[in-house]
């Protein structure tokens, strides 16, 4: 049987850094060809599932909250959660427990668990590959 | 299975973790029973030839007291058995090839490192 399971270590924070937001087409990309997802993420991707992410107005722009509808990593990665779901997929995510307590963002959006190396071991030996992304 | 550890982003992390992050995540992985080798490659060549603890950190009244310690960090991943390579002309255009590299990390010739990459199930750039 075809193994369709691919694992990613990512490294980046929310924002400031395009890596991030192409991290998130290639997992989309991924879900698009009927792929199994498993993210680990290290360091400052800790923070992109922290629920406590807020959208906010930009009077620069000329919208209020609504309108702007700031984009929040939380969200990307709750849109992917539903995509992996309605095409019968697996979209795991754990978050490195050390990273997360360092910067205090304990609180992830549902079913994003806590965890440690051990686990991005377990993802990518039993993945078909293995993508590392770090920081530059 | 058998990952190949390629760092080549030099001193990342170094002062706020006060380690390399690839580095220590290579030994907590190590410890729970992962099959990894690391190689040095780019800047992190200066790794391999490092002799000296990093200077710790002052900010007004904050103190750094334990920086980084790559020397003993290379020192722990040889212990647990992970093989530490080092690209020989990353050494030499930053003129560190004539620097004895620390005891038990090999240097391989750019030429060769297909060869490491033939040895391993998987290559993680980091």
């Amino acid at each position: 049987m075809e193994n369709k399971i691919l694992t990613f270590a990512f490294m980046d924070p929310p924002f400031e850094n395009e890596r991030t937001v192409t991290f998130f087409r290639i997992l989309d990309a991924a879900l698009d060809r009927s792929v199994n997802v498993r993210v680990f993420a290290y360091e400052g991707a800790a923070a992109l599932a922290f629920s406590k992410q807020q959208q906010h107005g930009n009077s620069v722009h000329g919208r209020d909250l609504q309108q702007e509808q700031h984009p929040l990593t939380k969200d990307w990665i709750a849109a992917l959660q539903k995509k992996a779901q309605e095409r019968q997929l697996q979209f795991d995510w754990v978050n490195c427990g050390l990273c997360v307590d360092e910067r205090g963002v304990m609180e992830s959006i549902p079913g994003c668990g806590r965890g440690s190396p051990a686990d991005l071991w377990r993802y990518a030996s039993e993945a078909f590959n293995t993508l590392a992304i770090g920081t530059r | 299975m058998k990952v190949l550890q390629v760092v080549e982003q030099a001193y990342r992390t170094l002062v706020e973790e006060q380690d390399d992050t690839i580095l220590w995540l290579t030994q907590s992985m190590k410890g729970a029973g992962a099959d990894l080798s690391v190689l040095l490659a780019g800047h992190c060549a200066y790794y391999a030839v490092q002799k000296t603890r990093q200077p710790a950190l002052k900010i007004g009244g904050w103190q750094q007291q334990e920086p980084a310690d790559i020397v003993r960090d290379i020192d722990q991943l040889l212990g647990k058995g992970v093989d530490v390579y080092v690209v020989r002309e990353d050494l030499e255009e930053r003129g560190l090839g004539d620097l004895p590299v620390h005891a038990g990390i090999r240097v391989i010739e750019k030429n060769k490192i297909h060869e490491l990459y033939e040895q391993v199930d998987q290559v993680w750039q980091w």
